[in-house]
């Protein structure tokens, strides 16, 4: 499986008018979980989210190549 | 510092009631003489009705402020009679820009699709807006305004509402039956009638300085997060008119804004973000400062029985995104033809109840995208910030972080595909033009008896219910087809029909044809030969059929005009 790098972010059942409505749902989502955290909690939340995702995608070869692209750049 | 732009002072003339001590009877009231009440104004006026317009002060905006005016509003301008002076003066522009640190990570054009008549957005300076409209408005006979006309008191009773005014020359009274609110974010009238509005304050000032300079910067929206010259912060470059650059410059919470204010302060900040660029050093003038705070807040109800609430009155956002006037515009554009509706008798006073649920509708899509958009760009929290930071370090290789990147969702119009007053689809159609939708234009020829004249669909339709009926030749339409479309009215509401077809024809039995020469109306709406939309008079799709059956377009008029 190849590491999906364009918008690809969607909800069943919704209709998008703007192509920028699903990412900024999804980031919104992202922001709201955090919202009223310490960082170390937010830390935490930030771990255990790599993780549960990570085993969601499954695929080693996948996880190898963003955990790469994650690290470049930093 | 520099003036590019004299400000014209209106003439205030003594109300005659201040001498004749009687109370002026009218039947409508707009408060406020800013884009949004004069764009109401000249809403209502188009449906017919009589307006006065009352304003404290008598001249137009001090300063800039509003700036972009987005295609939705360019198109209810062209209602208005404006859209073209605004165009012609205004820049038109349709790529963003967004700078993390020095790299440019993303950019966007608002307007991919051609064939459209306006652009995605024109800035103009708010003062040349409010020009145009009191000149227009002081064209039309129907239009009385009175400035310098403070409204000091409002009662509301059962059948009218009674204003107490008060002007260099006296005080007098205005009974009126309807009052629209058009008074601005601090409405002294929401205040006087003890009504709420409720969201949130967000904690960071923002400097905006209006600088004249010859810059040969192109007309783009330029945004930068965190850059060398304004580390930390956020700043924003627009193109106005006559050589005019707005810059913001994110200040923070903690900023003085009387301090900031000074020349003193300003100007090495610009001279900063300016030399940044090039290393050149470039004159400028400073033309306008101020500070700002904002709020994302709106009313519970923008109806209050014959009190009716529009603009920054009823509902407020953050400066991203551009969607303060140009929501406040749509508003107007909502409000006008029901008020007349309900004014004529064809329909019941709950059709204003419409008015506050779809334009609330709006309103909640206006604050949810800037209020998303204050996050990122002010982000709250150390993860928030290293999120977006992350997102803008990513933007520059990967099309997926650049979907993310959120300097502002420029002021798109809500489609209202919530709205009571829809007729659902009961047979598939593919595309945006949903019951609710507000109209996407087209290039269209319209034939008349002298000759054509090219022009453009939203042109044709607006201010009256339109029945658009798709077929390829206008010749081969039948008798029972033709009678059914000149017969749609409903319960004295006219509905114009419209033909639209590829192929020129003369107007058969009195229904005017407008030609989609490049077929991209009926692409667009995704139409077949029989295919029929009926459209409010506001520009928004009511229903959509695959074939014409008249009691169906009846019902649907029924239901959008709160009949049914």
């Amino acid at each position: 499986m190849a590491l999906t790098l364009t918008p690809n972010f969607n909800e069943v059942g919704k209709t998008y008018f703007n192509a920028y409505s699903p990412g900024d749902d999804f980031y919104e989502l992202l922001i709201n979980t955090h919202r009223d955290l310490s960082d170390e909690q937010s830390e935490q939340v930030n771990a255990r989210l790599i993780l549960i995702l990570a085993n969601h995608i499954g695929d080693i070869a996948t996880l190898r190549d963003a955990l790469q692209l994650a690290r470049e750049g930093v | 510092m520099l003036k590019t732009y004299t400000y014209p002072r209106f003439e205030v003339k003594p109300a005659p009631e201040i001498a004749s001590g009687r109370t002026l009877k009218v039947p409508v009231v707009v408060v406020g003489a800013g884009p949004v009440g004069l764009g109401m104004a000249l809403d209502l006026q188009l449906q017919g009705l009589p307006v006065l317009v009352l304003d404290d002060d008598d001249s137009v905006s001090i300063g800039s402020r509003g700036v972009c005016y987005a295609k939705r509003a360019l198109e209810v301008l062209d209602r208005y009679g404006i859209g073209k002076q605004v165009c012609e003066k205004g820049v038109s522009w349709n790529v963003g820009r967004t700078f993390f640190r020095e790299q440019e990570v993303y950019n966007f054009n608002l307007v991919p699709e051609a064939d459209h008549h306006r652009p995605g957005m024109v800035n103009l300076q708010q003062y040349y807006l409010e020009e145009y409209l009191v000149t227009k408005a002081q064209q039309t006979p129907n239009i009385e305004l009175r400035w310098k006309n403070k409204v000091v008191s409002v009662t509301h009773g059962d059948a009218t509402v009674t204003l107490r005014v008060e002007t260099p020359d006296g005080i007098y009274s205005v009974e009126t039956d309807w009052l629209i609110v058009a008074d601005g974010a601090r409405s002294p009238i929401r205040h006087m009638m003890g009504l709420e509005i409720e969201g949130k304050i967000f904690k960071d000032r923002f400097l905006i300085a209006d600088v004249v300079m010859k810059a040969d910067f192109p007309a783009e929206r330029w945004f930068w997060f965190d850059p060398p010259f304004h580390p930390n912060q956020s700043v924003l470059l627009h193109k106005q008119a006559d050589q005019v650059f707005r810059i913001d410059f994110q200040l923070g919470w903690d900023a003085d804004p009387d301090e900031e204010k000074k020349p003193e302060k300003v100007i090495p900040r610009i001279k900063a973000m300016l030399g940044a660029f090039d290393g050149r050093d470039r004159e400028f003038e400073l033309e306008w400062v101020s500070v700002y705070t904002f709020q994302c807040r709106r009313m519970g109800s923008f109806r209050h029985g014959r009190v009716l609430f529009v603009g920054d009155a009823a509902h407020q956002v953050s400066p991203f995104g551009a969607r303060g006037a140009n929501s406040g515009l749509q508003d107007a554009d909502n409000l006008g033809w029901k008020l007349k509706l309900v004014m004529a008798g064809k329909s019941p006073s709950t059709l204003l109840d419409s008015y506050s649920e779809e334009r609330v509708f709006a309103a909640d899509e206006n604050l949810l995208n800037s209020t998303r958009s204050t996050d990122f760009i002010t982000p709250k929290s150390k993860a928030s910030k290293a999120f977006r930071n992350a997102v803008l370090g990513l933007a520059r290789d990967h099309a997926f972080a650049r979907a993310l990147v959120n300097s502002g969702r420029l002021s798109v119009p809500a489609f209202l595909t919530t709205s009571s007053h829809n007729t659902p689809d009961s047979e598939p159609f593919a595309g945006r033009m949903v019951p609710g939708a507000p109209m996407d234009d087209a290039p269209v020829i319209e034939r008349d008896p002298k000759g054509k004249t090219s022009g453009w669909l939203l042109d044709k339709v607006g201010n009256q219910f339109v029945a658009l009926y798709f077929t390829n030749d206008p010749a081969t339409l039948d008798a029972a087809t033709i009678d059914a479309l000149s017969n749609l009215s409903w319960g004295g509401i006219p509905v114009q029909p419209l033909l639209v077809s590829p192929k020129p024809g003369t107007a058969i039995g009195g229904i005017p044809t407008i030609e989609d020469m490049k077929g991209i109306v009926a692409q667009r709406y995704d139409a077949r030969p029989g295919t029929v939309y009926l459209l409010r008079p506001d520009q928004h799709v009511a229903a959509r059929w695959r074939r014409l059956d008249a009691a169906k377009v009846q019902a649907a008029v029924a239901k959008a005009s709160g009949n049914a």
